[in-house]
């Protein structure tokens, strides 16, 4: 019998293998990239019983239709998008997600368009057997860096897993989607704010901003009133962490992402607190956004509270009918969906 | 002495020792970077060393600035500069107009012979201030006075893997194809980054670098051997 994997039978546009990112390289220029919404995927591995950094699938636009080549597998999705199951000699059925399925061999895991947010997240009970690359399978496209190739996952990719078979136990679910809090984004001003005139910051802190098509893993350029240096924009390079916003010679901030480089010489004006990064990484082209200062014990005051809520989301994990069940909810999603979402359709506007 | 802490937000701040780009300043930096390795401070991610400052990264859901930055600052010693040396690494160049599509422009621009630009660039021994940019892409200096000039004003789309390149008083190799905006003036067969090695990335900063000038032939042979595997960067590391 072959190992047993995940079989893409239908690509998607762009889905990467990502974790919680290859920590502790960043003085060999290596990024770190990983999940652009560590939440989702800590949840989704929750689900499925794995530990917090294992490995899932982050799927950005529209997911790729995975094949089961296992006895079984339990997976988990996390983010708002729409699957479903095509089964072999049933109708398709629409799969809720923040939950998890239990699927049999031969089985295709359609994941459909993630629509509200750009990524949402697929984890597999038991993680994937994939060799980690300097303690990581997250995937860098851009140099190619990560498990597969370090590319998005293509037509016929196969991705060996963990397990032969689902583990034991009913499926589980939250009891309702994650919550990321609205308002300002908040930030704490520097490390280069004193590069900035004092009205470049406070149009930073009052303004609101756009994100704008050159949006990608790497960063989102905002789109918006242009912030005047004290000077000249360039500084000599230096660290770059997830969240920084820097802002070029043109005085258009660009919000620096997990693939972002590891140093760079443009002055930065502030940088996204911990807690708000799952936040921004879930924005997409044309999303608005805003800006709030606050001090460095706050941000860590508000990323212990979310700590806290994580904690309390995954505690509040419950069993979830059992397939075979009626389920008036997928029912229901299933007509709502299969109205209004073309499988195939990327434009998720 | 002056050190400045600026803050990244709630996940790192920065250590600076100074504003501009010199060796003084950097060793510093390293020096710092190099006692933290050691210090095993709870909550610390890793340390970042770039030019003039050492980026600290540390997990606000294990630990908080305040704690970090004490024992950060229990780590400064005043006008410490005993860095480790780093290895002393000899990089074949091959100094060919069709290898560095910039050696005769910016030699021109200088002043200079294709010769003289590459005599001149070969004879120094160069210390990797940092890596950045891409992974294993190191910035080293000082490049000699008569060989400064600013980045190509219309950065390339494409730079080739392996291209020698100077802006500015500093220079490097480019450890993968991508964007640039430096003048290429020649190329080094070895590759600076191999994902098949168990440390992939060649040089560390703090590192210095001999640029050893080969013709033609001997590029191309390198280059052969570098592709059938059977080329050990080891050897290209100098007895100290």
């Amino acid at each position: 019998m072959s190992a047993p994997e995940l079989r893409v039978v239908r690509p998607g546009l762009f889905a990467t293998i990502q974790d919680l990112g290859r920590v502790g390289y960043q003085e060999l220029g290596m990024p770190v990239a990983g999940a652009l919404d560590p939440i989702a995927l800590r949840l989704a591995n929750a689900l499925v019983g794995n530990p917090a950094g294992t490995a899932g699938v982050e799927i950005a636009l529209l997911g790729p239709a995975l094949k089961v080549e296992a006895e079984s597998v339990r997976v988990a999705v996390v983010g708002p998008m729409a699957l479903r199951l095509e089964r072999e000699g049933e109708p398709p059925a629409a799969l809720e997600p923040y939950r998890t399925h239990t699927l049999a061999r031969g089985d295709v895991l359609a994941l459909g368009a993630v629509t509200g947010a750009s990524v949402a997240y697929l984890a597999v009970a038991g993680g994937f057997a994939l060799e980690p690359f300097l303690g990581s399978l997250s995937t860098y496209v851009r140099a190619g860096i990560g498990p597969l190739g370090g590319k998005p996952l293509g037509d016929g990719a196969r991705i060996p897993l963990g397990r032969n078979a689902a583990p034991a136990g009913a499926d589980v679910g939250l009891p309702e989607p994650p919550e990321y809090g609205g308002g300002p984004v908040r930030v704490v001003l520097g490390p280069q704010d004193d590069r900035f005139t004092a009205a470049a910051v406070e149009t930073f802190l009052s303004a609101t901003y756009r994100v704008g098509k050159d949006a990608d893993r790497m960063g989102l350029r905002l789109e918006g009133p242009t912030l005047a240096h004290r000077g000249t924009a360039d500084i000599p390079s230096d660290g770059l962490v997830t969240g920084s916003i820097q802002v070029p010679g043109n005085g258009q901030p660009i919000l620096l992402l997990n693939d972002h480089q590891t140093a760079g010489g443009y002055a930065k004006i502030a940088t996204v607190i911990s807690a708000d990064l799952p936040r921004v990484g879930r924005l997409r082209p044309g999303d608005p956004l805003s800006f709030r200062a606050v001090s460095v014990e706050e941000a860590e005051a508000i990323r212990r509270r979310q700590e806290q809520a994580i904690a309390g989301w995954i505690r509040a994990i419950r069993t979830v009918r059992p397939a075979g069940g009626v389920d008036l909810d997928a029912l229901y999603s299933e007509n709502l969906v299969s109205g209004v979402v073309d499988m195939r359709n990327a434009d998720d506007s | 002495m002056t050190v400045r802490f600026t803050t990244a937000g709630d996940t790192a701040f920065n250590v600076e020792f100074g504003e501009g780009i010199d060796r003084p300043t950097n060793a510093r930096v390293m020096a710092l970077h190099a006692r933290l390795k050691r210090a095993a401070v709870p909550g610390l991610v890793e340390t970042v060393p770039t030019f003039r400052s050492l980026q600290v990264v540390y997990d606000p859901a294990a630990t908080c600035r305040r704690e970090v930055q004490a024992a950060v600052e229990a780590q400064i010693i005043p006008d410490d500069e005993a860095a480790a040396e780093g290895a002393l690494w000899r990089l074949p160049v091959c100094y060919d107009p069709e290898l560095g599509p910039d050696l005769l422009e910016v030699s021109a621009a200088l002043g200079l012979t294709p010769e003289r630009l590459a005599a001149l660039h070969g004879a120094a021994e160069y210390f990797v201030y940092m890596l950045g940019f891409m992974p294993g892409f190191g910035y080293m200096g000082d490049l000699p006075a008569e060989l400064e000039r600013p980045r190509r004003t219309e950065p390339r789309v494409r730079v080739p893997a392996g291209s020698v390149a100077m802006a500015g008083r500093l220079t490097t190799v480019y450890p993968w194809e991508s964007p640039g905006g430096w003048h290429l003036i020649g190329h080094c067969p070895v590759p600076l980054y191999d994902g098949t090695r168990p440390s992939p990335v060649l040089l560390a900063a703090g590192d210095r670098v001999r640029f050893e000038a080969v013709d033609r032939a001997r590029h191309d042979a390198l280059a052969a051997e570098v592709a059938a595997g059977r080329f050990d960067p080891e050897t290209l590391r100098a007895s100290a």
